[in-house]
């Protein structure tokens, strides 16, 4: 398994108490696989992935327990300094807004060629060749004209090329996209999507895709891991999950994608807002939105249980919601 | 910063889509990108970039279109502000008199003549005489070099000091960073006045450095805040926690991540602050602890005139008119640089 993530907790510190805003996230990612984490905005989805990457704001997070595994090794055990190595060349990110997460004093060119100086200790002449070859491979056109250009000079689509470039450098085994499409208008959602499932099938690489567009899943996930108030409330093969949810809210998540069969008709949406991570409400997590809840869901916190063989739910009444 | 459309001739316009995926257009040497079925992922956006790919029709302006960051936007601004270039003419000017101060003044500010005493203007002596009976002219000409001096090199000193302290300060955060705020806060509570004439009045070097070193010593501070300020702002941008995830150490995180994206304000509270350094170098020299005879200073001379500024206006007039229009100069300069380097007020 390339990477496996085991009972991770992360909190954060703040002025009111703790956030728990990871509590208990099992999953895995094998190499070129794709994996989709889905959650509403405060899941936890992200925080989880800013710990495997290991660039959790810190303090006020905190990582309370649980392992990372990389390739079978522990990454929280790990020296900062080799950590510091894996990051970039084995594992890399894709950020959700290409624009803030490019430096705008430096040109693409030599933040494209930064990967080659810091890992490969390149002189930064043939850095920046190999930042025009990137560019060419992620298909932006007259890549030699501009590589000397700066970020804000380039359209949205661009940059997220750009982005996704920088991440594939060094060709890492695992890619993690935090919401890369979410900032881009539809059309070029669907180029960079495609782009990112293509160069990931191309390098056999491990793909985390976090989002929450069941839109963009469907085409490229090969699984889905559905986060809730930082668990994973059902985890399943990607075409299972749209055949028929084993959770109320996945179940809730599809009901509410637009569907041209219901123009006209209001579109559903789960009722109340996500729980507070400082108070999370006791029993299950969900319970308080849920349209199946009942007393046991007020009490008892429901185990993440096999459904299948590849699937697994957090719900007490799993089979209810498969059926019903 | 909108990027500026795309020349629209009217060969631009072609047929409906306006697009032929295939071929290059007329006025493309190359065709956007290849023919290849993955490769028209990019062809839409072609259309969006700015300009258009090799020497198309508006292929001259592209070497000029090219690195618009925010140092060149700031200078293009410059250029046009008629404060900015009056007040860097005379800074100029001064920086080039106070080098080499023979180039206008022939006279030596030290050879004076008692028997001209206080004497107004004459031919060759257009500003008149002091006590002493030296040469106004002469020595409001020599007195630049001891301002600026002053004013540079305390600058730099405080800039230098001020954003290391505050720069490691604020990326690093922790103890340290309270530990040097606090020290800060008591360098702050030093009353300036007071504080040159309790240090300085032990000082008995004839030299511009313990001015310097003062002024140093209670302007590093001021940066530093500033300098801790815009690196807290700029580390919590994405790019940064970008450039981790992409295995970058903190030392280039640092210098090449933050630092430049952090050091407009302190350029523009460094640039302000030298026409006050310049000002607090002649209150000091005023006051007799700042820069001493032989040395000739705008503030000693404005020191001797002082008592004489009903018999002999002239004295004061020149030396004074002199610091403030330096002092002015560099204030409109930092406000010109303000003006350009922050983009909220564009």
């Amino acid at each position: 398994m390339l990477l496996e993530v085991r009972d991770l907790h992360v909190e954060f510190k703040t002025r009111d108490g703790v956030a728990k805003a990871v509590n208990g996230v099992d999953y895995s990612v094998d190499e070129g696989e794709t994996l989709a984490v889905l959650g509403e905005s405060g899941s936890g989805k992200s925080v989880t992935a800013q710990a495997v990457m290991g660039i959790l704001d810190s303090p006020p997070g905190r990582i309370a327990g649980g392992e990372i595994l990389f390739k079978g090794e522990d990454l929280l055990k790990m020296k900062e300094e080799r950590r510091r190595k894996i990051r970039g060349a084995e594992m890399a990110m894709i950020f959700q807004d290409a624009l803030s997460s490019l430096n705008p004093v430096l040109s693409v060119g030599a933040q494209l060629g930064e990967m080659y100086e810091v890992h490969r200790g390149m002189s930064r002449k043939d850095s920046r060749a190999k930042a025009v070859e990137l560019m060419d491979r992620v298909k932006i056109p007259a890549a030699k004209e501009r590589v000397g250009d700066y970020p804000h000079q380039f359209s949205g689509g661009m940059r997220q090329r750009i982005m996704i470039a920088m991440a594939l450098a060094l060709e890492p085994s695992l890619i993690i996209a935090d919401e890369p499409t979410t900032a881009l208008d539809v059309t070029v959602q669907a180029q960079v999507m495609d782009l990112l499932a293509e160069l990931q099938r191309e390098l056999n690489m491990g793909l985390i895709l976090i989002t929450h567009d069941l839109g963009v899943v469907a085409d490229v996930a090969d699984k889905i891991a559905v986060m809730y108030a930082g668990r994973i409330v059902e985890a399943a093969p990607v075409h299972e999950i749209y055949r028929a949810p084993a959770h109320p809210y996945t179940r809730g998540l599809l009901d509410s994608i637009p569907r041209l069969d219901q123009k006209g008709q209001e579109l559903y949406a789960i009722k109340g807002l996500p729980p507070n991570l400082l108070a999370i409400p006791p029993g299950c997590a969900f319970n308080p939105r849920c349209p199946m809840a009942r007393a046991v869901c007020r009490t008892d916190v429901p185990p993440l249980a096999p459904v299948s063989e590849e699937r697994t739910s957090a719900c007490f009444f799993w089979k209810e919601c498969l059926h019903g | 910063m909108r990027e500026p459309e795309p020349p629209e001739g009217p060969e631009r316009a072609e047929g409906p889509g306006g697009y032929d995926p295939v071929g290059p257009r007329r006025h493309e040497a190359i065709s956007p990108t290849g023919q290849g079925g993955a490769m028209d992922l990019a062809l839409e956006e072609a259309e969006s970039l700015e300009k258009g790919p090799g020497p198309g029709p508006a292929g001259g302006s592209g070497a000029q279109e090219k690195a618009r960051s925010l140092w060149s936007d700031a200078w293009h601004q410059l250029r046009r502000n008629p404060v900015f270039v009056v007040s860097s003419l005379l800074i100029l000017f001064l920086i080039v008199i106070s080098v080499w101060p023979q180039l206008i003044a022939s006279g030596d500010p030290l050879q004076c003549d008692l028997s001209k005493s206080q004497q107004g203007a004459s031919p060759g002596h257009p500003f008149g005489y002091d006590t002493q009976g030296c040469d106004v002219y002469t020595r409001t000409v020599y007195g630049a070099r001891a301002s600026i001096t002053v004013g540079i090199c305390a600058t730099l000193g405080a800039a230098l000091l001020g954003s290391a302290l505050g720069g490691l300060a604020g990326f690093f955060g922790g103890w340290s960073d309270s530990l040097l705020s606090r020290v800060a806060d008591i360098f702050f509570g030093i009353p300036v006045v007071l504080g040159g004439l309790v240090f300085l009045s032990v000082v008995t070097s004839n030299t511009v450095w313990p001015v310097v070193g003062f002024i140093v010593l209670l302007g590093w501070p001021q940066i530093a805040r500033i300098a801790r300020g815009s690196v807290i702002t700029a580390k919590q941008n994405d790019y940064v926690q970008a450039a981790r995830a992409l295995g970058a150490g903190n030392g280039r995180i640092l210098l090449r991540h933050v630092a430049p994206n952090a050091v407009a304000p302190v350029i523009v509270v460094a640039t302000i602050a030298l026409g006050t350094y310049i000002a607090l170098e002649a209150t000091l020299s005023f006051l007799g602890v700042g820069l001493r005879p032989p040395t000739v200073s705008w503030g000693i001379d404005i020191s001797n005139a002082a008592p004489q500024i009903r018999n002999a206006p002239h004295m004061l007039l020149y030396p004074a008119g002199a610091l403030s229009l330096t002092v002015l100069a560099f204030i409109m300069l930092g406000d010109a640089v303000r003006d350009a380097l922050d983009p909220k007020l564009r």
